[in-house]
Formats: structure tokens, C-alpha cells, sequence
């Protein structure tokens, strides 16, 4: 083992199956208390064509068995609990566990989305001051805490402006995207039937305003802008923007994937954005767990808050509160329910945590991108020299002379102890390296990043192949992923012949 | 601040590092105009003993200590402990999405597991890793309907959740699709002459929910007849999972939108919850989200990857089969832990003991006069009552009694006036059942 590697030591994990591979008829990890009303006989009652047959190939294990199984599995993944996990544009920042654990209370995880307004104030009482903080940090007018995640959100914004330009007697056609956007974000537009028209990026990676100029007409719904870039880079030319757009009745959407770099150092309201997302689970610390759950709460400016999402939230006299079902001119619903509301619940506790020190959060964020800018500055190209906010772009135009690009780096970092950064996005930076720490990273920790990622540029000049065929310290190494989608296999299937590889 | 882990120096000494006199310097790119100066107006900072107190404070404001015989797509089952437990494990919980498949095999086994016990479950060949929730998973089943049929007319029956078609009808509105509603028959189920009687060859899908939101179970085959007679696909949500383990799985489907919230997952006020898409192997490349897959690696292991991503928007963008991204994969977790913890026995058990409590719940309702059924399908954990008065008034002397009553149906159905829908799931004692039947009894019997 390369004695370069601080952080890491081959990790001992131990081998694990299917959990249907371990599977035995008869064994059971649940048992319900015993049935206290007559017993009603499925045949009879429902009447046998209703019935299923046995589940084949169900689990059938007991309970120390599920424990070890997950168990086992959860000691295969990296998580931000151990260590850096530097994903540019996913901000992976610390998960309070007292978060967790007030969203499961009593009273808060078990109340029914239809129960009575009157027994739900204390629900509806959260979801208000979750609704004032982040109209707060965002210096916006009205809110929707409805959508399920950041693409939802992109997705009811545009159907804001949508019913907004529509109400006005034409919904338009276009909605222009840079090219350096978020892939959700012209998948978005297309759902809310427009066209999408990309925006080259201008040299420095920002939005080429002449460009823009000429691409804005009267055909245009809206701009969706990401801001800073995920470049990390602060678009110093919104206000600008925003009044070319309004000029012609252009609406400036704000893709808030990149809230992390300016909550609490300046608000999106002010500088022109009339829409824009948070994703509650990057910049205000809901897990990931793997890919979700998130939330995406729409913030919008006034014209806009009459096409919000049913129900509203609405103050009614004694300061109580209520969900309103009805509104004329609403888009409708985004999906069933009020909202993700345990998420919401996570994110209030964490902002109530730092109240209006969020914004040392956002300085320590920018803090550490920079800092490890700095110190890898040399080792990596860096394609665009504006400065950086909460994350840093670099290329690997360096390393591929010498054969190695920026994924065999990313698995290289593994061996160090590290999870990857981004790679190869944003799309207009070829070979990219997107670097994004957060302010969950001491120094020390962020020092063991940059020694690591030294460290490797050194081996990609003097011993790239250590770098190329790299993770070398994982359960598993490099896997097979064109095999994978040739022939899907999605699920275990009893007739399968078992496999002795991973056993 | 507790969670920010440098101090004072330790701030000073990276800026000198970066060669900036103040952290001001960083931000230097934003106007100074635009730049806060003032503190935001936010509560706090609390320490985590006044985030506690904050949130218990609310939790006392809400209905905890009420039986509740609400459902209606939210439904109130046994946990056990260990799945919290497992999801609470930090691997789990604070790891990304696992596009790094050699460190986020855990992740990856465990969704392809999930995706196993979906297929299992619904009678599909394949399952995703999960959408948002069984609204939103209905609504991208019918746009997938309309990749593949190339179709733009979707019959929707009216016993489908009011919120699933709401949702439905905004995902519809901009994409061309023409949504027209299916009624119920006097059984409570779809009304299969009158579906008959819609169907043209211009259909992309029909879409039922079983148990339906009244309750009533569908049968699929007549749908599942009428809809392939003109080359339209049949679309089944289900929104009770736990009859799965009793009842027979929608197999002459096409594709099915399932709502996991049953499995494990706290009614939580409404979220978050998942939704699953399941479908025939030959739709999987036209199916919206996530999908995990086996394969090996260099040396041979059996290992698993996120596959078939020419779907999703992150590569094919404006050309994706839908722009989800971040799922609900946490809560696919929970429900893959907890189907794993019930097994084929324990799941088998909790349907029946749903069964049988809804069914002696009814028979108690029935004993009271002027109380009788709306319709006669046959039901699993949920069914509707027409009530002499308003549900309403009856529901607020419920509430006396510490008891949150079921479903007023006329809001939704302005047709089903003075009708409830009652869900009794295996947590309601047998006790509490009596005691509801007797309040409803007394409700009735108070002066107008």
C-alpha cells in the first residue's frame, strides 16, 4: 500500500449475498400480536379469483439476519459520516442527527395528512416557518413547499411562468438554457411544453450577454439560469439579465442547486430572479440517503403567486392556520399531499440550528473551495480563472497527457480514502474535475484532500498505470457497465443459477 | 456553531493560505450593492435541546393520542424497530446517490433487492428504483403509456385517488395529453360498459387503482380485455400495498404505479414516501428513473451498477424519458428492509389481519341504524358507508371522543354526500373499533 495514503487502510468488509439467496422456508424476523376480532376467511370473503398464490422466492429470514445483511451492505458504501465526500453541485454536507430525530417524534411522523386542520397546527405551524426563513434567505415574495425534489421544483416554476404568460394571453414557446445547466433542466422544459434553446457559455464561463441579447424575443417563456454557475462561478451580470429579459417579458428562473455560496451574503429577490428551487437536501442538510429523499421548495416573486400549487397555506384571525384546497388560477398539484413533509421538518431544524449564522456556513463553504483551489492550482488545469464561490472546476488536460483522465483520478481518490469529486460535468469543460467541500470539512481533513489529489497528479506523470486501473482497495473493482446495459439483469430470479463469485 | 468544524485561527490561517485579507475578498465578485449587511431575520441559533423543544412544542399542537380510521392513501401499519435502525446507519443515510458503484455497493445491492421484492409483489418483470410518490409514478406511468402507444388520450377511472389524477391533469396540461374520466359502476368498481363505450383506437391508456380509492378491488382482466382490444395499455395503481400480500397481483397490466408508503414509512403528514414503476421487460428502456443492475468486475465478482442511463436527464437531457433525478431512495430502503423483516409469512399475516379487522369494523358499523354500505365489490382494508347525516357533524363528535373519523367523501365525490370511507389497518385494537362504532352510534343519535 502506498504509504502516501493518510486517510485510508484497505478496508475489511465481509462477503454478503442476496438476501433471497439466504432465504429458508418458514423462518420469519416479524411477528404481529395475535388477531383480537373474528378471523375473516380471505376465499370467502374476497372470493378465490381475487387471491394470489404464493410470492415465489420471498425472503424468508430472521431478524439478526435482516440486521447483518443490511448491515453488511451499509459497510460497502462510503458516506459523508466517514469521510469527504467533495461531490461538486450535490453539496454533501453534514446530516444533523437531531434532525432526524425530531422528524420521527410523536406527534410529527405519525400525523395523517387528512386529519382534521384543527388537530394539525403544529404541522401547519412548521411548514409557516419553514415558509418565512426561506422567503428570508432568498428575499422572495411567496413560496410553495409542495414539490418532491429539485427537478419537481424546476418543473413548477416553469409552470408558474407558464400559467403566468398564459394568463396574459400567451404561454409563449422557448425557454433558453445554458450549456453548462443542470441536465434536469431542459428535461424540465420539455415536460412543461416548451422548447429548449441552448445558451453558449460566453469566455469566462458566464452567460454571453450579447448572445443572450439576440436569443431573447417575444417567443421566449424564460431563461433558466444556474447561479453561481456550476462552474462555482457568481454571475455577476444577473441584475443585467433580469432587465434584458423583463424588457421583452421574459421571466428569470434561478436553478437554486448552488444556494450553498450565497445564503446569508446576498438573495436571488434582489438581484431581478422572479422563480427559483432550493434543494433542501443540499443547501440545508437533509440526507441524501442514497439518493433521496429531497425536497424543492419553489420561491417566487409576487406576478407569480396566484398560479402556486394547491392547497396554500394560508393565516386565518387568532393566527391560526389552514390549508386552502381551492385557488382559481393554480397550476394544480405536483403530487399527492401537502408536501415531503419530514424533509422540511429536517431542514427547519437545521436552519433554526444556525438561525442567521447560516451565513458563517456559506463564508466556510466558499472558504475551503478556495483554499483547496489554491493549493491544487499547478497540479491541475484550471480552464476558467474567474473566482470560485463554494466549488472549484478543474480539467484533467494535464494527466491526459500521460493517458489519465478525470474518472481513473476519481477512482484513484478512493484508494485514498475519498469519494470522487463530480466527474466530466459540467459538460463544457472537457474532462472536468468539479470540486465542491462544503463547510463540513476542517482543515485537516481538507489538507488530507489536497495531499491526496497531489499525490495522484504525481502518479498520473511517474506510474499512471497505478492510476488508470485504480480503485485497487474496494470490495469491488471496476465494474462492467456496458455488460450491464446489453443485457439488463434488474432483479434476482429463483431459477438463477447462484453465484459463487461474490460469496 | 456546533456543526461548523474550524476555529477562529484555523479561519485565518486558509485565508492567509489563499492570500485574502478577509473572507470578505471571496466574495468579491458579488456587487456590493447586492451584498447583505444586516443579519437575517431568522430564529435562532438553537442548541439541539431548543431544537427539540421547538418541534415537541409542535408535535403537542397535532393529533398524537387520536385513534384515527383515516386512509385514503396514507395508511397506518406496524414497524418494527430495526428498520429505523437500519436507515438511520450512517452509510446509508448520508451517502449520494450511487453513481460510484466500486464504494456504493451497499446502496446498489440493496435497490436491486427492492427492485426484486417489486417485481415479486406486482407480478412485473422489472421494477425501478423508486419515484417521488404513487401520484407522481401514476402520472409518469401514463407518459411512458404515451411514449409507447404514441397516444394521447388517457381514460382515467373516477375511483383513482382524487390527488393521483389531480396530479395527473398538471403533468397533462402542457404535453398534449387528453384526460377524460372513467365513472364507477354501483359496485364501487370501474364501469366496464362505460369504458367499453370510451375506448377508441386513439387511447394510450386506461388507468385504475385497486384497491380503488373507495376501497372496492378491481378485477383486471375485463380492463385489461377492453383496453388491448384497441391497442391501449392498462395502467393499475395501487396505493395499499400491504394487499399485495393477499391479493392477486395486477399481472395483465402493463405497467404499474405502486405506492410503498405501506411498507414501513410513517404517514409523516403526507411524505416522504416512494413510488415504484414496475413493467414489462421489453417497456424497460422508455421507463422514467433509476434502475439498478448486475454485472461483474474486472476480476469477475458479481457487482451492481446503475444501468441503462441513455434514459435519464442527465445524459440525454431535452431527449430523457423524464427529468426526475434525486428519488426517494431512502425510503425505498426502509420499505426493502421492512418487506425483508415481514417476509412471505408476515406480510401474508398482515394482510389477512387487515382484512378481518376492516371486515368486523363494518359488521359494527352495519349494526347501527341507517348506517349501510355505498357498494358491494369486495374490499381489503378499507370501505364506505353512507351515514344518515352529514359526515361531517358526525366526525366532529368523533373528535370529542378523541377519535379522528373517517373520509367525508362529498368534497372529492360531490355525488357521495353523507358517504365515508373507513380504513381499520392490524393497528387498530379491537377495543378502539368498538369504541368508534359506539361513538358513531351516539354521534347519530344526538338532536340536529
Amino acid at each position: 500500500m502506498n504509504e502516501k495514503i493518510k486517510k485510508a487502510s484497505r478496508h475489511t468488509n465481509q462477503n454478503e449475498g442476496l438476501i433471497f439467496e439466504k432465504s429458508s422456508p418458514g423462518k420469519r424476523a416479524f411477528e404481529l400480536p395475535p388477531l383480537d376480532v373474528p378471523k375473516a376467511e380471505p376465499a370467502k370473503v374476497l372470493g378465490a379469483p381475487h387471491l394470489r398464490e404464493d410470492i415465489e422466492g420471498f425472503p424468508e429470514v430472521s431478524e439478526i439476519e435482516v440486521l447483518r445483511h443490511f448491515t453488511r451492505l451499509s459497510t460497502w458504501n462510503h458516506a459523508i459520516d466517514l469521510g469527504m465526500y467533495p461531490l461538486g453541485s450535490c453539496t454533501m454536507k453534514y446530516n444533523p442527527r437531531v434532525n432526524e430525530f425530531v422528524a420521527r417524534l410523536e406527534g410529527i411522523a405519525t400525523e395523517h395528512p387528512y386529519q382534521p386542520q384543527e388537530l394539525s397546527q403544529g404541522c401547519l405551524r412548521i411548514l409557516r416557518l419553514l415558509e418565512q426563513c426561506l422567503l428570508e434567505i432568498t428575499g422572495m415574495d411567496a413560496i410553495t413547499l409542495q414539490p418532491a425534489a429539485g427537478a419537481q421544483g424546476e418543473l413548477t416554476g416553469l409552470l408558474l411562468i407558464r400559467a403566468y404568460l398564459q394568463k396574459q394571453g400567451n404561454p409563449r414557446k422557448r425557454v433558453l438554457i445554458p450549456d453548462s445547466a443542470h441536465g434536469t433542466n431542459p428535461a424540465t422544459a420539455v415536460i412543461a411544453g416548451y422548447e429548449v434553446a441552448n445558451i453558449k457559455s460566453g469566455a469566462q464561463g458566464q452567460v454571453d450577454i450579447e448572445g443572450l441579447r439576440k436569443m431573447v424575443n417575444e417567443d421566449v417563456a424564460a431563461l433558466m439560469i444556474t447561479n453561481p454557475s456550476t462552474l462555482g462561478i457568481y454571475e455577476q451580470n444577473l441584475p443585467e439579465i433580469a432587465q434584458i429579459l423583463h424588457a421583452k417579458g421574459v421571466l428569470l428562473y434561478m436553478d437554486g442547486a448552488n444556494m450553498n455560496a450565497l445564503a446569508g451574503i446576498t438573495r436571488p429577490g434582489d438581484l431581478g430572479v422572479d422563480v427559483m428551487h432550493l434543494n433542501l437536501h443540499k443547501t440545508f442538510s437533509t440526507p441524501h440517503g442514497g439518493g433521496g429523499p429531497g425536497a424543492g421548495p419553489v420561491a417566487m416573486k409576487k406576478i407569480l403567486e396566484p398560479f402556486r400549487p394547491v392547497p396554500i397555506l394560508a393565516e386565518k384571525e387568532g393566527g391560526r392556520l389552514a390549508l386552502e384546497p381551492v385557488r382559481p388560477d393554480s397550476i394544480g398539484k405536483v403530487k399527492a399531499f401537502s408536501s415531503n413533509f419530514g424533509v422540511l421538518v429536517r431542514a427547519l431544524a437545521y436552519i433554526l440550528a444556525y438561525g442567521p449564522g447560516v451565513r458563517q456556513a456559506t463564508e466556510d463553504a466558499v472558504l475551503n473551495a478556495n483554499y483547496i483551489r489554491k493549493q491544487l492550482e499547478g497540479f491541475y488545469d484550471l480552464p476558467y480563472s474567474l473566482p470560485s464561490m463554494h466549488e472549484v472546476v478543474f480539467s484533467d488536460a494535464i494527466q491526459k497527457k500521460n493517458g489519465v483522465n478525470t474518472m481513473d483520478i476519481a477512482k484513484r481518490l478512493i484508494d485514498y480514502g475519498f469519494h470522487p469529486y463530480t466527474t466530466a460535468f459540467p459538460l463544457i469543460v472537457p474532462g472536468a474535475l468539479m470540486i465542491e467541500p462544503t463547510e463540513s470539512e476542517s482543515r485537516e481533513e481538507c489538507d488530507l484532500f489536497i495531499d491526496a489529489m497531489k499525490s495522484i497528479a504525481e502518479e498520473a506523470a511517474t506510474q499512471p498505470e497505478i492510476v488508470k486501473t485504480a480503485p485497487h482497495t474496494t470490495r469491488v473493482r471496476r465494474l462492467d457497465e456496458v455488460a450491464a446495459a446489453r443485457k439488463p439483469v434488474l432483479r434476482w430470479k429463483p431459477a438463477a443459477p447462484r453465484s459463487t463469485a461474490a460469496d | 456553531m456546533r456543526y461548523l468544524p474550524k476555529s477562529p485561527v484555523e479561519r485565518q490561517e486558509m485565508l492567509a493560505a489563499i492570500g485574502a485579507k478577509s473572507i470578505d475578498e471571496l466574495f468579491s465578485t458579488i456587487p456590493e450593492k447586492y451584498r447583505l449587511r444586516e443579519a437575517l431575520k431568522i430564529p435562532g441559533p438553537y442548541s439541539e435541546a431548543e431544537v427539540i423543544q421547538y418541534f415537541k412544542q409542535r408535535a403537542a399542537e397535532n393529533a398524537a393520542g387520536y385513534a384515527s380510521f383515516l386512509g385514503a392513501g396514507v395508511y397506518n401499519h406496524l414497524r418494527s424497530v430495526v428498520t429505523d435502525t437500519i436507515i438511520q446507519r450512517g452509510e446509508f443515510l448520508t451517502s449520494y446517490t450511487p453513481y460510484q458503484a466500486e464504494i456504493s455497493q451497499g446502496t446498489l445491492q440493496a435497490i436491486f433487492e427492492f427492485q426484486t421484492l417489486m417485481c415479486q409483489l406486482t407480478g412485473q418483470d422489472v421494477a425501478n428504483a423508486s419515484m417521488y410518490d404513487g401520484s407522481t409514478a401514476a402520472t409518469e406511468a401514463v407518459l411512458m403509456a404515451e411514449r409507447l402507444t404514441g397516444r394521447q388520450r388517457v381514460l382515467v377511472a373516477r375511483s383513482v385517488h382524487p390527488e393521483y389524477r389531480d396530479v395527473l391533469k398538471t403533468y397533462a396540461k402542457n404535453s398534449g395529453l387528453r384526460i377524460e374520466e372513467i365513472p364507477f359502476a354501483t359496485s364501487g368498481t370501474v364501469d366496464v360498459k362505460a369504458l367499453q363505450g370510451a375506448l377508441k383506437d386513439d387511447v394510450a391508456a386506461v388507468v385504475a387503482q385497486s384497491p380503488n380509492f373507495f376501497g372496492a378491488i378491481e378485477s383486471y382482466a375485463p380492463l385489461a380485455e377492453a383496453a388491448h382490444a384497441v391497442g391501449a395499455m392498462l395502467v393499475v395503481a395501487i396505493a395499499e400495498g400491504v394487499s399485495l400480500g393477499l391479493l392477486r397481483p395486477p399481472v395483465e397490466a402493463d405497467i404499474v404505479a405502486l405506492e410503498a408508503q405501506s411498507f414501513g414509512l410513517p404517514p409523516s403528514y403526507g411524505g416522504p414516501f416512494a413510488g415504484v414503476i414496475a413493467a414489462g421487460e421489453r417497456y424497460v428502456r422508455q421507463m422514467p428513473g433509476r434502475l439498478a443492475g448486475q454485472t461483474t468486475d474486472f476480476a469477475g465478482h458479481r457487482g451492481f451498477v446503475l444501468t441503462l442511463a441513455t434514459r435519464e436527464q442527465h445524459i440525454r437531457r431535452e431527449k430523457a424519458t423524464s427529468n426526475i433525478c434525486t428519488n426517494q431512495a431512502l425510503c425505498a430502503l426502509a420499505a426493502t428492509v421492512h418487506l425483508t423483516l415481514l417476509g412471505k409469512e408476515g406480510l401474508r399475516e398482515m394482510a389477512e389481519q387487515n382484512l378481518s379487522k376492516a371486515q368486523f369494523a363494518l359488521a359494527e358499523l352495519l349494526k347501527i341504524p341507517g348506517v349501510r354500505r355505498t357498494f358491494d365489490a369486495p374490499f381489503f382494508n378499507e370501505f364506505t358507508v353512507a351515514l344518515p347525516r352529514s359526515v361531517k357533524i358526525v366526525n366532529s363528535h368523533l373528535l370529542r371522543e378523541k377519535i379522528v373519523g373517517p373520509l367525508a367523501l362529498g368534497t372529492p365525490y360531490p355525488e357521495l354526500t353523507k358517504h365515508a370511507l373507513v380504513c381499520v389497518t392490524e393497528t387498530m385494537p379491537r377495543g378502539e373499533i368498538e369504541r368508534f362504532a359506539g361513538a358513531v352510534k351516539r354521534a347519530l343519535e344526538q338532536p340536529v
